[in-house]
């Protein structure tokens, strides 16, 4: 099963969802069909991961992660054009004598690589951002993606990050999505089995949890919504809940010991332990979802 | 010398348009006999990179130099490397005074290499 | 002109709200400064929430394209499948099929495909407005969701509020920007003079606020930070403050955590214009001030200066 945690507008408590999902599901000792064990959580929020602080993982493996470019042999090179013409990005101009080549713009896809009639062409992987894998005191395999400051593209970390960490038979995944409603957050939620948004009671919370659900039926991903600082705002959130049949699968009250305890970077089980049989129930819950509309 | 020079409308008296990789049209203009050809941009509409493909026209239509408002690192670094020489010119003059500032020796050239990393211009 | 962006690396700090603030002070403040004002969050605009703008003129923005399988020419050879590489190429049934969220539009199918059965078709991937707000024009966007390409939105937005500001004669720009540090980002900063970068006093938004401290030192704009929800967790503004004297960044200033600008957002307002003497709206303020006086007060100094030297405008 995986679960996906998204929400178009950010700071509405993703990673305190995610996390406590993970926590939760790695607490619960009664194994058996009912209680899959410590998941994987992969942070997908690579331009700004946050998961690591909470979790504190042991990370055991950190690699690189690039994008293949072009690399022009100017020996063979015979400066026909072909590799700008066919290339959709212009990340790659012919001028004169002389190709010159884009890195920032180029998106990896090798066409120019094929195009070149002499096969001048050869592609090098740039390096990107960086993967590390490791595990929480608590059982939890962790992900995640850190984007190289300066890097204009999520998109390629994302999806290598969930190509090359990948679950063992049967282990529950929990993707914790970027903000936003574009690329990085359908590569991050792409292949999710349900789709979890959290928002909150204000009016951007809710105008951007409508694009949030825009995504997740683009995606015809089954959703539920987390209410998170309920109580804060007004009713018009829970009244858009009702009237598309969105299902609020939980609610978490607005309290300043949450917010203080978040802010030192504590989790919330770790500051209200109760939440956890809630976030298990959760699970369940989806669980029974997924395979009502599967 | 053939100059090339960013403008709004394809006139050699028409403003001159200050972006050099969307500006609406060139002007090709022979700067001895003042003969001139406008052509629409073919970057203009590029979702992305189109300082690169307007270096490329320029490249194509054998310029020495080229007259804008302003030159993004990319279109810096292929205008460069095409050897074509940049000139800055600001303001809502047209692209024949421009041409005539050109051939007074008036005209400023961007400053030095644009340096590390990419330095977008919004 | 001048043009400030506002950014945060973490979501949720309250970009959107001192951008409001900002754009109601401009206009109804003591010493008025003419801005022109654009939402560069094209995923998720919220700066019209509660500026009340009434709409001027809509466009549509083609991002790129995507592939299209022409099934009466496709002989399912499978060759698209093995040139994507982005996972934009679906087979079921020995039939092909190109899942448009996925794909790229780079082309790769389009100019492999032994049939020529692959077209591109251009993607309307968004709208972007001009309109009208009671504190000035704004240009703001929204990028259709699941869709691709928000950075070029961003530069378009971008590109068409400095001209705005150019040709109306505009004192500067004020930009709200996305969360994170990637493409979007980074077309948001471009030609700044100015990045206020938002933080929270969390964990978290300390974390983030070295990345997009990175950032904004990598493309070369000037930043200041100023310290939001400031009084939720002391120690953590301190670590900002020494943080930020250890990079030589002045933070601008300090807004404690307040309920009115839920309530203000609630009413569709500025928090500033909700309740100017909330504690919140007085932190905000007294930012604004120090902003304009970095921002414009110097550059009318400088005019000023040049005016005399010339003895004329």
């Amino acid at each position: 099963m995986r679960i996906a945690v998204a929400s178009g507008k950010g700071g509405t408590g993703k990673t305190t969802v995610a996390t406590s999902l993970a926590l939760s599901l790695a607490a619960d000792g009664r194994g058996g069909a009912s209680a899959p064990g410590p998941p994987l959580i992969l942070d997908c929020d690579v331009e700004a991961p946050n998961a690591h602080l909470f979790l504190q993982p042991r990370f055991e493996r950190v690699w690189e992660v690039g994008i293949p470019i072009p690399q022009v042999d100017e020996a063979r090179c015979t400066a026909c054009g072909r590799c700008a013409e066919v290339c959709a990005y212009n990340a790659m101009a012919v001028l004169g004598a002389k190709v010159l080549v884009f890195p920032e713009l180029c998106h990896g896809c090798g066409s120019c690589t094929r195009a070149c009639p002499e096969g001048a062409i050869t592609e090098v992987v740039r390096p990107i951002g960086v993967l590390r894998q490791g595990t929480t005191m608590g059982g939890i395999d962790f992900g995640h993606g850190e984007l190289t400051v300066g890097e204009p593209m999520a998109g390629p970390v994302i999806r290598q990050l969930k190509q090359q960490i990948t679950p063992r038979p049967g282990q529950v995944v929990i993707l914790d999505a970027p903000p936003g409603t574009s690329c990085p957050v359908v590569e991050a939620v792409r292949g999710a089995d349900f789709l979890l948004l959290v928002t909150e009671p204000t009016p951007f919370g809710l105008h951007d949890l409508r694009l949030a659900v825009q995504v997740g039926r683009s995606l015809g991903i089954p959703m539920g919504v987390i209410i998170n600082r309920d109580g804060i705002g007004d009713e018009s959130l829970a009244h858009y809940c009702e009237s598309e049949g969105m299902p609020v699968l939980m609610r978490i009250p607005f309290e300043r010991a949450i917010a203080r305890g978040f802010a030192q970077g504590q989790t919330l089980l770790e500051t209200h332990p109760a939440y956890a049989p809630l976030f298990r129930e959760m699970v369940l819950e989806i669980g029974r979802r997924i395979e009502e509309t599967g | 010398m053939r100059i090339v020079v960013t403008t709004t409308t394809p006139d050699l008296d028409s403003p001159v348009d200050p972006r050099f990789g969307r500006g609406a049209f060139f002007v090709l203009v022979d700067a001895d006999t003042m003969e001139w050809q406008a052509h629409p941009n073919p970057a203009a509409a590029a979702s992305g990179g189109a300082g690169i493909r307007a270096a490329q026209f320029v490249a194509e239509h054998k310029a020495d130099g080229v007259i804008s408002g302003d030159f993004g690192p990319n279109a810096h670094q292929a205008l460069t490397a095409a050897g074509i020489r940049m000139y800055l010119f600001g303001g809502s003059a047209s692209a024949r005074q421009a041409v005539e500032r050109f051939k007074a020796g008036e005209l400023e050239t961007p400053g030095g290499s644009v340096g590390q990393g990419r330095r977008p211009r919004g | 002109m001048k043009q400030l962006v506002i950014l945060s690396g973490k979501g949720g700090t309250g970009k959107t709200s001192l951008a409001a603030a900002f754009a109601h002070l401009a206009s109804e403040g003591p010493c008025p400064v003419r801005l022109v004002l654009a939402d560069a969050d094209v995923d998720a605009p919220n700066l019209d929430l509660v500026l009340e703008p009434r709409r001027i003129e809509e466009h549509d923005f083609v991002g790129g394209s995507t592939a299209e399988i022409v099934c009466e020419t496709c002989d399912a050879c499978g060759v698209c499948a093995d040139v994507c590489r982005f996972e934009a190429v679906c087979e079921s049934d020995g039939r092909f099929e190109i899942d448009a969220l996925a794909c790229e539009g780079c082309g790769a199918c389009f100019h492999e495909c032994p049939a020529q059965a692959i077209r591109m078709q251009p993607q309307v991937a968004g709208r972007w407005y001009r309109s009208e707000s009671r504190y000035g024009p704004l240009i703001h966007a929204a990028l259709f969701p699941a869709h691709e390409n928000s950075g070029k939105l961003v530069t378009l937005v971008k590109q068409q509020a400095r001209l705005l500001t150019l040709d109306g004669g505009y004192a500067g720009l004020l930009v709200d920007g996305p969360p994170g540090i990637g493409c979007p980002v980074i077309s948001a900063a471009a030609g700044a003079d100015l990045a206020l970068i938002v933080t929270e006093p969390t964990v978290a938004g300390i974390h983030d606020m070295e990345r997009i401290l990175k950032t904004t030192e990598h493309f070369r704009v000037p930043a200041q930070v100023c310290i939001n929800k400031a009084d939720l967790f002391p120690a953590g503004a301190d670590q900002i403050r020494d943080a930020c004297r250890r990079k030589g960044i002045a933070v601008a200033g300090c807004i404690p955590f307040d309920e009115i600008v839920t309530e203000a957002m609630v009413r569709g307002e500025p928090v500033t214009a909700f309740d100017l003497d909330a504690p919140s709206s007085r932190a905000m303020t007294e930012i604004w001030q120090r902003l304009t006086a970095c921002l414009f007060e110097r550059s009318a100094e400088s005019m000023a200066a040049r005016v005399d030297r010339n003895g004329g405008p």
